[in-house]
């Protein structure tokens, strides 16, 4: 039986939620614990209401619970909103000088949180330590656990701030053994094996991927949820020779990622749904000049600018169908944080292996979301640059043409001064040499040559993943970021007695037709669950296999699913 | 050594006879040849119009871009490759209407290339619209009651403070072929606008009207092409006189001379990376 605690962490944006959320998170990871993060945050920088979930279990997890164990409410909307969430025998830690708790029945435990903190180290800034200490105590996990987390996470403020910190947090820990014994809880006990793990979220995971691919040059625009890839990458890629611009627009991001691809670099570039709305004239120019680029595209409701700091799984179709024109693209849509790291590798190899332009789908939900993953293996990293010309075999080409056509439509790539050869290309429709034509066969010729790498890119699409269970009559159908949400929900209704299997797809397209057809075909009741309002995926199966989905579940309030809820609506359907 | 030859069109040409684009190329091929500057080190991204044909009438690596966009791939071409001398091409649609917010960042982010803009006041390849720097009343199928106000886009290029401004004319190729080859020396952003009679569609702005207005800012007396604010007056004239030459130039940093990945050589010579470098990176998260 899984053991695990669940903490939320309450208040208004520039209260210092994240903050206090993602110490809570790292403490749970050191404390040996797999943990699962999630964010929850308005479009604005101060006011409103944002909260940070931590659920921290033995067992691996991949979603956030329903509900609480530990609410550490900071401001009011905390209580207000949430208190119907802590389990019965959770318990509320709040400032009683700041809160009004009447009337709600809760479980509370009021510690003069400010005061202390001022009393501690003359500080009101260090208010949320106290709480965090408080809840650490309650937890029933070690305070020096903590204060190792809070040193490290404050150094970059200096020494006294650090220690400020620990000092806050130790008072209101010694608060709780002390004044409130009773509240401490059997502490969740280290998973087995688990042993070092990595803390990061999506956008973290996704950057790390493209610098351990090589990728050179990034161009964006700042986007919400995309932007922290694009800020991970300018600090910590200068030390490994990796340039960022921040150009005057999307327009620009994505022509410039084009540009550096053309001259021969790794290059990339990240935005959300409309920001790929003002690229998808670029993606085209990728797919035409047959210029490796890698765009990642972390989801957030549409349309237009929607709900910014949100989810939603509503660009599916868009990176399928976008651009003018018919060209090859790949879409991949990584389903865990691990997975963002490799699938971002892979999406560079394929970008050079096939001369496309590789869309790597994520959403806010797995972009912001923090989840312990066992360290990358970087030697399992491999770059693969496809057909590039070297120097010698430049100089020596006669008569060099960019787009030659060959068997496979990928024609050997020259890159400019490495060598001789001169590369020529058009975004008009062009001849082999690049140059721009108006010939009707020729034409003919060259979009059966860009189409024909599908040929070879849908044998190099991985299968997706498929969980058969014996004697299940219904298979639930997901793709990116739904994995722990589904995965989980499985394991609750095994547990409530109903047997289901599960089909993920990571890279969606080309589409593996083959594969989702004969995992549908023998699965009795397909049910596809979405984070969008149309079911994107299941009408995708419908054109791809000609099969229709029994049924959806579709989630679309901006918020990510939860295991509990994917039961619910799912007990609705087969009802 | 290099040749005019070594620049024969790739294709034949496509643009009308009497083009003012002739003249530069003509200008175009001279100034590379006299610079001493090889095809193969050579990288020409242009837009779409008649201008975004002329990469394809010599010979040079081409990315013909996308209307209006062939400066933010230039830009990056040049940040990815600093060997390659690039030079981004486009007309007065192209770049200061479709490209406009473009041309702006990229001025004031100052990457050393050079942009052309064929100035022909009018569009030519949709056959005779209205473009940004028609003159005021000019009629067209798309303005039957007059062009609006035109930009004048050097004005804004002293404005930003360009670092490298100057206008030619097509019909005078040893000037203008000078100014290419100034251009492309200079260090930095360069600016180069080019007076470019449209034979079809523009019967205003004829080869005899730019030649009665036209005068060579080199021949000014005291005139200082580092005098910000003489710059301006000049970017501004426009109407019974018209100057060309250099107008304004600066020593601005250069962007990519900035950036710490290409100290030791450019992006594209560098090794890349071995995954396990960033071993470090993986330890912060621990």
């Amino acid at each position: 039986m899984a053991a695990e605690i669940n903490f939320m962490a309450g208040g208004e944006a520039g209260q210092g939620v994240q903050t206090v959320g993602f110490v809570l998170a790292k403490t749970m990871s050191r404390a040996g614990l797999h943990v699962f993060a999630d964010q929850d945050y308005e479009s604005r920088v101060r006011g409103g209401h944002n909260f940070y979930r931590v659920r921290a279990s033995d067992t691996r997890v991949g979603a956030v619970s329903e509900k609480l164990d530990i609410l550490i409410a900071i401001d009011q909307q905390s209580v207000e909103r949430h208190h119907q969430e802590v389990k019965q025998d959770g318990i509320t830690i709040f400032d009683q000088d700041k809160l009004n708790i009447e009337g709600k029945k809760l479980n509370s435990l009021s510690i003069p949180l400010e005061k202390m903190a001022e009393e501690t180290t003359s500080n009101k800034l260090m208010t949320n330590s106290v709480g965090v200490g408080a809840a650490i105590a309650v937890g029933g996990y070690d305070f020096e656990i903590l204060a190792r987390v809070l040193r490290e996470h404050f150094a970059h403020l200096g020494k006294e701030i650090a220690e400020d910190n620990v000092k806050a947090a130790r008072a209101g820990h010694d608060y709780v053994l002390k004044q409130r014994p009773k509240a401490v809880r059997p502490r969740v006990k280290p998973a087995a094996g688990i042993g070092k793990t990595m803390l990061l979220n999506g956008n973290e995971a996704t950057a790390l991927g493209a610098m351990a691919a090589g990728c050179k040059f990034m161009a964006a625009y700042p986007m919400t949820p995309a932007s922290s890839i694009m800020e991970y990458i300018a600090d910590k890629g200068r030390k490994f020779n990796i340039v960022v611009v921040q150009p005057e627009d999307e327009i620009a991001a994505m022509n410039m990622a084009v540009g550096a691809g053309f001259a021969g670099v790794r290059s990339m570039t990240a935005t959300s749904g409309d920001g790929f709305a003002l690229m998808t004239e670029g993606y085209g120019l990728a797919g035409v000049t047959e210029t490796p680029v890698v765009i990642i595209i972390a989801q957030r409701p549409g349309p237009a600018v929607g709900l910014p700091t949100r989810t939603e799984q509503g660009e599916l179709g868009f990176a399928i169908y976008g651009g003018s024109g018919e060209f090859p693209r790949a879409v991949l849509a990584p389903s865990t944080v691990e997975d963002a790291f490799q699938v971002t590798v892979r999406a560079f190899n394929l970008a050079e292996n096939y001369q496309l332009p590789v869309v790597v789908l994520t959403d806010q939900h797995l972009a912001s979301s923090y989840q312990t993953v066992p360290k990358f293996k970087l030697d399992g990293v491999k770059i693969d640059r496809g057909q590039l010309l070297t120097e010698a075999e430049s100089n020596s080409a006669k008569d060099y043409k960019r787009h030659r056509f060959t068997k496979s439509g990928i024609s050997p790539r020259a890159i400019p001064m490495r060598g001789k050869a001169l590369v020529a290309t058009d975004s008009d429709e062009h001849d082999e040499a690049g140059h721009m034509i108006e010939d009707a066969e020729l034409r003919r010729l060259m979009m059966l040559k860009r189409l024909k790498k599908y040929e070879s890119l849908q044998g190099d699409i991985a299968r997706p993943l498929l969980e058969k269970k014996a004697g299940a009559d219904i298979i639930l159908v997901g793709w990116g970021s739904t994995y722990g949400a589904i995965e989980e929900a499985v394991r609750l209704l095994e547990k409530e007695g109903t047997k289901a299997s599960r089909l993920h797809l990571n890279q969606v397209w080309p589409f593996p037709a083959k594969a989702v057809a004969s995992a549908l075909g023998s699965a009795g009741k397909s049910i596809v669950v979405e984070n969008n309002a149309t079911g994107q995926l299941a009408r995708l199966i419908a054109a791809e296999t000609g099969i229709r989905v029994s049924g959806t579940v579709l989630k679309f309030d901006g918020r990510p699913f939860s295991p509990e809820y994917i039961v619910r609506e799912l007990k609705k359907e087969v009802v | 050594m290099v040749t005019l030859k070594d620049y024969a069109p790739a294709m034949a040409t496509q643009w009308c006879p009497g083009c003012g684009n002739f003249g530069i190329l003509t200008a175009m091929r001279r100034a590379l040849v006299a610079l001493g500057l090889e095809p193969h080190q050579v990288l020409m991204v242009s837009g779409i119009g008649q201008a975004g044909k002329f990469p394809h009438y010599l010979q040079c690596h081409v990315l013909n871009e996308l209307h209006g966009r062939p400066v933010p791939a230039a830009q990056a071409a040049k940040i990815a490759n600093h060997d390659l001398t690039v030079i981004a091409v486009s007309g007065d649609g192209d770049g200061y209407g479709e490209g406009g917010n473009h041309f702006i960042s990229a001025m004031t982010r100052n990457v050393d290339i050079t942009y052309m803009v064929h100035n022909n006041q009018v569009y030519g390849l949709t056959k005779g619209q209205a473009s940004p720097t028609s003159d005021f009343g000019f009629v067209t199928k798309t303005t039957p009651e007059g062009a609006w106000f035109p930009l004048r886009a050097l004005a804004l290029a002293v404005a930003c403070d360009c670092s490298f401004v100057a206008r030619g004319f097509s019909a005078d190729t040893d000037q203008l072929s000078a100014i290419i080859q100034k251009g492309i020396e200079h260090k930095g952003f360069s600016l180069i606008e080019v007076l470019q009679p449209c034979v079809s569609f523009n019967r205003q702005n004829t080869y005899q009207w730019y030649q009665k207005r036209i005068y060579k800012l080199e021949g000014e007396p005291g005139y200082e092409p580092t005098n910000r604010m003489a710059a301006f007056a000049k970017a501004l004239e426009w109407g019974e006189r018209i100057p060309i030459g250099i107008v304004y130039r600066n020593n601005r940093p250069v962007y990519e001379k900035q950036l710490h990945a290409l100290k030791e050589m450019p992006l594209v010579k560098q090794k890349l990376p071995d995954p396990g470098q960033f071993e470090e990176l993986l330890d912060e998260l621990l």
